[in-house]
Order: structure tokens, then C-alpha cells, then sequence
């Protein structure tokens, strides 16, 4: 066994033995401590992943595009860890959480890790189903965990909507097995991701269209596309910060992953119906009808879970827009917008712990109160706005010029959208930092660690983008055709 | 051959479909629950055929895990959190049973005209079974939609679990990962259902879901 196929398995291993051990460590100290080192070894493993590729496997595999992914979302998945730890010290000290939901919460956030990490590594389109499929499961059950009634409905929202949005891509992928079948033969090869895109140019295109259909609308079920997005604001609001932080930063990545997996097995084949245009008009529609969205909201939480449905919208454009350059925008849009969309629940959890509410009507005057908390999230606010010089800036530019150059319409409503966004951000960003002070207490200070760590990535994307890393996007910009 | 097998084939799969139409205009729990536990009995008859036909015996695996788990197990544990609760006499007032009836004769009709033409190629047999077992999924959907009770929604989205394992067998030789985890992914399902319908009695002393609405986080 090479050191790659070690760390492929390590990727896989370290979080199922950590949820496994911290189901029955009582010590919640301990266990936060535990889930952080698991994280951190997890992230390790994937670093090394981009040092050395493992062989192909029937099983599992690493290519460009979710090396990409394994690399940000267990990167992510460590930088939350740290700071669920500050956050479920605040938690359990306030009440309301128990040492008992604890052992839970941190054997559920490694299963969710692994299960993430599993739909990224996995060679076969079956196993990347399943994988999904737990990873919902896992967080229904962590943002129901303050079990208080809006937890509760959103919980059973997000359950039913996820389930149905994953029963429909579990009948994109039988349909895709079924184009498969008469060309490859029947049994496992079928399923496996790297023989079906090498040979997907002599599928039955009608069935594979149909494939497609559903796939898009399951998988976008999962990603937060507009119409399919309403589970998503309530699930970010009501679970604990931490989980809305992964479910923004990873989950609906993981389902876009899959989504893109199948977007380039349309494309290898030559009668196929064209993604492009369903991608396009569903990353539109997101982007505008969340823009407009922004402004009725009253819960900062769910304010911040509308910007990540727009964000997933102008991600989803920029891929069905295709070519190197949209794709490349895409790529680096969604990386960008996983750190800062992460970075900002970070800063407001502790917002909200800070000031014992959600309410933005209750949370004025946080430079005044807090001034740190209140800088680095005016910085993190600025960035998702896409204000130069962070690096969400650069991708939309880039989007926004070759869009331009291309299709001038579309490119008009990307534009709207963006500044209808980057109002209501604006507005609020006021709200919260300026005016009276509203009542609110000390935060410890070291745990803003994670927030700078991303912006720190953030920022210097948008000033340097280095060569190894443009080469490396530019590859999967090119698989993404 | 394709006359016998065959015809067994398209029959249990057209009760399934006729079962699911049952589902639509129950309006007692306990009688909806029934339906879905003979649904889940045909769809049980129906793997069980299809691993004879194919010669595929891991399906009998599948054959029992629906006969075992969704005939028998589920509706009898729903059953008693039915009655536990007190809701298995409360009459649903399900919402335009003639519309809704409607809507799942849409439905069917939109999943044969769909499947049949898109997958002329295909073999006859999965082609048939897929167009079923869409019209299956599509009505456990207008069910879930149509209905305002936790324990109804459940029953639907079990319903339409059962269209993707009908659909999935059909598929000839269908890796056996896809199947189990199926019936894995709905026990997980119903265990998290199970613990979320506890809880909602808890705190709310009804399953219906329109008494959840009324906590909407987004209103002031």
C-alpha cells in the first residue's frame, strides 16, 4: 500500500473511529478536543493527497476536481472544529446544551465528516448516493438538536425535503445505471464513475437526459437552488452555528460535486440535451430571488443562509455557463465562498452569543460593544459582498467579464443580482455595528482564531493566486469542459 | 420467455401503483397504515419475482428486508405510536380527494408517456417495471404534499422509498450495494422518524404539522 492509498483510507478512517470513540466519551473537554485532533489529522491526510494520487480503484478515487474538494472540505471541517469548541463551552454554560446532546454532537459531526469525505472520494455513483444520503441523515438530526419548536419544524423540514430531494437523485442514478447497463454490461462496472465517462459517449442519450432531470432536481434539492431551497433557511437558523457553518461551507458543495459528476457524463456524450441551460437559469433564478430575499429578513442567521443560497446560484451560473474561464470563476467562487460563508457564522455565533439573540432588531452597536468581533466580522461581511481586494471579488469579476463577453443579457441579471445582494448586506452590516449598544457580554477572545485563518486565505487569494493553484484550477476548469 | 414472467412482473407492479392510488383518499390513520403495509407485502412478491426471473438471488435479500421491515415491522411499531398518541380514530381531513385523485392520474399518465418514449432502447422489462415505479414515486410525492399529519407525510415518503426499490430491481443486475443500503438508508430513516415523532408529541401534544408552522423563526 502506497502512502496515497493510505491516506485516501485515512481521509475515510480517522472520522468513522473518532464518531465511534466520542459516542462514548463522557468528558465533553475531552471530546471537543478529541473531534479537533481528528479533524486536524483528517485535513493532514488530505494534504497529502495532493502531494501523490493514489492508483484507481473500483472503490475510490482522487482526480483534479475533488481533490479540490476533499482538500477545502477537510480544511473546513477542522478550522469549525476549533471553533465548536469555544462555541459548546458558551453553549453548555448557558444551558442549553447537555454533556449528554455533546457526546452526540461530536459523534455526529465526525459521521457527517466522513460521510462528506466518502461522497468525494467515491469511484462509484451508488456509493456517492449513500454517502449523501448520510450526510443529510446526520445533520436533520443535529439541527434538531436544541429540540425547541422552530428547531423542531425546521429539523422535519429540512428531513422531508432532503429525503425527497434524495429519493429523486437515488432514480437519476438507477436511470443512469440502466443507460449504462446495455453498453458496459450488467454488475458493478455499471456504477463505477471512471468506466461510465469513458464510455458515455455510446449511452442511450434519451435515458440519460431523463437521468439528468432528476439529478438536478434532487441533487439541487441539497445544494439550496431556488425553487428547491426552502428547507435551507431554517435548517441554518435553528441548528447550533457550528452546523450551519458546515452545511453552508460543505454540504451543499458536496451536493454540487455530484451534481458536476454528471454534468460532465452529459457532456462526453454527443446526443445528450446540453446542461447549460438548466444550470443557468436555476443559478440565476437563486441568485435574484435570494437577493430580494435578503431584505425581509429579521434573523441573522437565516440572513446569512439566503446569501449562501445566492452564492450556490452564481457557482451553479458560472458551471452551466461552461468553458475555462467561467468554469475557473465557478471554481474559485465556490472555494472562496465555502472559507468566508464559514468565517461568517464563526464571527456570528459568537455574535449571537454575545448578544443572547438572533434578532437583528436586538443587535445594534457591536463596534461599540465588541469591537474585535465587530471588525472581523465587518471584514468577513465585506468579503462575501465581493469587495476587492478579497478573493470572492476576483471570481465574480472574472465571471462577470467573460459572461459579458459571451451572453450580455445574462450577464445584466448576474450584475443586478449582485448589487441587490451587496445592498441589503451593506444595510445590515450598519445595523449591527452602528447604533446604541445593545446589552452584551464578554466573548473569549482566542477563539477568533478560525475567522482570521480563512480570511487570511481569502485575502491572499484575492491579491495572489499562485501558479501551482491556477494550473491546478485550470485543469478542472478544463474536465468541466 | 416473455410471456409469463413477464406479465407477473407488470401485474404486481401495477398493483403497487393501484396501492399507492388507495394511499390518496385514506382519511384514517390506522386504514392508510394498512394500505402500506399491503403495498410493502407487493412490493416484497414483486422483488422476490424479479430475483426468480433474473436468477439474481441477493434480491431475495431485498424481498425480505421489505417483507420483514416495511410489511411488518414498520406498520406495527406505527401502529402503536398511532394509538399512543390517540390519533388512530381522528378522521384527516384530506384536502379535495377528487383533486387529488386528479393530480395522480396526471402523474401516472406523465411517468408511462415520459419512461415509455425516452427509453425506447431499453429492455422491455426494466422499461415497464421504471415507468410503475416512477408513477409510484410521483404519487408517494403528491401524497407527502397533499397531507398535513407527521405520521401520513412518513407513510408517503415510505411509499415512494418503495418505487425506488422497484425501480432499482427492475434494473437487471443492479449492484447489490445500491439495494441494501435502500433498505439500510429507510431504517435509518424511520429511526430518525421514530425520534423525531416522539419529540414533536413532546413538545407540541399534536403530529400535525400545521401546528408547526405557526413557530415560524421568521416572523417577528
Amino acid at each position: 500500500m502506497s502512502i496515497a492509498d493510505a491516506a485516501v483510507m485515512a481521509v475515510l478512517v480517522i472520522p468513522a473511529l473518532a464518531a465511534g470513540l466520542l459516542a462514548f466519551l463522557p468528558n465533553y473537554r475531552i471530546g471537543a478536543a478529541v473531534n479537533v485532533a481528528a479533524a486536524l489529522f483528517t485535513f493532514l491526510a488530505a494534504a497529502l493527497l495532493l502531494l501523490q494520487r493514489p492508483a484507481l480503484d473500483h472503490y475510490l478515487f482522487i482526480d483534479d476536481l475533488n481533490n479540490v474538494f476533499i482538500t477545502l472540505t477537510t480544511f473546513v471541517g477542522f478550522t469549525t472544529s476549533v471553533f465548536s469548541a469555544s462555541y459548546i463551552a458558551h453553549e453548555l454554560k448557558i444551558g442549553r446544551l447537555t454533556p449528554i446532546n455533546l457526546r452526540f454532537y461530536h459523534a455526529m459531526y465526525q459521521t457527517l465528516m466522513f460521510a462528506l469525505n466518502l461522497a468525494l472520494v467515491a469511484n462509484n455513483i451508488g456509493l456517492m448516493w449513500v454517502a449523501v444520503e448520510i450526510a443529510t441523515l446526520t445533520t436533520v438530526l443535529m439541527v434538531g438538536i436544541y429540540r425547541t419548536h422552530e428547531a423542531l419544524e425546521a429539523a422535519w423540514k429540512y428531513f422531508i425535503l432532503g429525503s425527497v430531494g434524495i429519493a429523486l437523485a437515488l432514480f437519476g442514478t438507477i436511470l443512469v445505471y440502466l443507460a449504462a447497463q446495455p453498453v458496459i454490461g450488467a454488475g458493478f462496472d455499471s456504477m463505477v464513475w471512471t468506466t461510465l465517462v469513458a464510455r458515455a459517449a455510446t449511452f442511450d442519450a434519451g435515458i440519460l437526459n431523463l437521468a439528468f432531470i432528476f439529478l438536478l432536481l434532487g441533487y439541487g434539492t441539497k445544494i439550496g437552488l431556488a425553487p428547491l431551497h426552502a428547507w435551507l433557511p431554517d435548517a441554518h437558523a435553528e441548528g447550533p452555528t457550528p452546523i450551519s457553518a458546515v452545511l453552508s461551507g460543505l454540504l451543499l458543495n458536496v451536493a454540487l460535486y455530484a451534481l458536476l459528476r454528471f454534468k460532465i457524463l452529459l457532456a462526453v456524450n454527443p446526443n445528450a440535451i446540453a446542461p447549460a441551460p438548466l444550470m443557468v437559469i436555476m443559478g440565476l433564478v437563486s441568485l435574484v430571488f435570494a437577493a430580494f430575499m435578503l431584505y425581509r429578513r429579521r434573523d441573522i442567521k437565516r440572513f446569512f443562509a439566503y446569501s449562501s443560497i445566492e452564492h450556490m446560484g452564481i457557482v451553479t451560473f458560472a458551471f452551466g455557463l461552461g468553458g475555462a474561464l467561467a468554469n475557473f470563476a465557478g471554481l474559485l467562487q465556490m472555494t472562496m465562498h465555502s472559507l468566508t460563508k464559514s468565517a461568517i457564522f464563526f464571527a456570528v455565533g459568537h455574535i449571537a452569543q454575545a448578544k443572547g439573540t438572533q434578532r437583528f432588531a436586538q443587535i445594534h452597536g457591536l463596534s461599540e460593544s465588541n469591537p474585535s468581533l465587530a471588525f472581523a466580522f465587518a471584514l468577513a461581511v465585506v468579503a462575501i459582498a465581493g469587495l476587492p481586494p478579497f478573493g470572492i471579488f476576483k471570481a465574480e469579476f472574472l465571471l462577470a467579464t467573460s459572461t459579458f463577453a459571451r451572453e450580455p443579457w445574462l450577464a445584466a441579471i448576474f450584475g443586478f443580482g449582485l448589487l441587490i445582494a451587496f445592498g441589503a448586506l451593506i444595510i445590515r452590516l450598519q445595523d449591527v455595528l452602528f447604533g446604541k449598544p445593545s446589552p452584551s457580554e464578554a466573548i473569549p477572545m482566542a477563539t477568533l482564531f478560525p475567522l482570521y485563518a480563512h480570511l487570511a486565505i481569502v485575502l491572499a487569494a484575492g491579491i495572489y493566486l499562485p501558479q501551482p493553484l491556477v494550473r491546478w484550477f485550470e485543469a478542472v476548469a478544463k474536465m468541466l469542459g | 420467455m416473455r410471456g409469463l414472467n413477464f406479465d407477473i412482473a407488470h401485474f404486481l407492479a401495477g398493483t403497487l401503483v393501484l396501492l399507492s392510488f388507495m394511499q390518496l383518499y385514506q382519511d384514517r390513520l390506522t386504514a392508510l397504515l394498512h394500505i402500506f403495509a399491503l403495498h410493502a407485502l407487493v412490493l416484497a412478491l414483486s422483488v422476490g419475482w424479479q430475483a426468480y426471473v433474473q436468477d439474481a438471488p441477493h434480491l431475495y435479500v431485498t424481498a425480505a428486508i421489505a417483507l420483514v421491515f416495511k410489511a411488518i415491522v414498520i406498520p406495527v411499531v406505527l401502529r402503536r405510536i398511532i394509538v399512543r398518541l390517540g390519533i388512530h380514530r381522528e378522521i384527516e381531513t384530506v384536502g379535495g380527494i377528487g383533486l387529488t385523485m386528479l393530480a395522480g392520474i396526471g402523474l401516472v399518465a406523465l411517468s408511462m408517456v415520459v419512461i415509455l418514449r425516452v427509453t425506447g432502447g431499453a429492455d422491455p422489462f426494466a422499461r415497464e417495471d421504471l415507468a410503475f415505479a416512477l408513477a409510484v414515486i410521483l404519487l408517494g410525492l403528491l401524497m407527502m404534499v397533499s397531507r398535513r399529519n407527521a405520521v401520513s407525510q412518513v407513510i408517503g415518503f415510505m411509499s415512494l422509498e418503495n418505487g425506488l426499490v422497484l425501480a432499482a430491481t427492475g434494473a437487471k443486475g443492479m449492484p447489490l450495494v445500491v439495494e441494501i443500503s435502500v433498505a439500510f438508508s429507510i431504517l435509518i430513516a424511520f429511526i430518525v422518524i421514530g425520534i423525531f415523532l416522539f419529540r414533536i408529541r413532546e413538545r407540541f401534544d399534536t403530529v400535525d404539522v400545521g401546528a408547526l408552522d405557526r413557530f415560524r423563526g421568521d416572523r417577528a
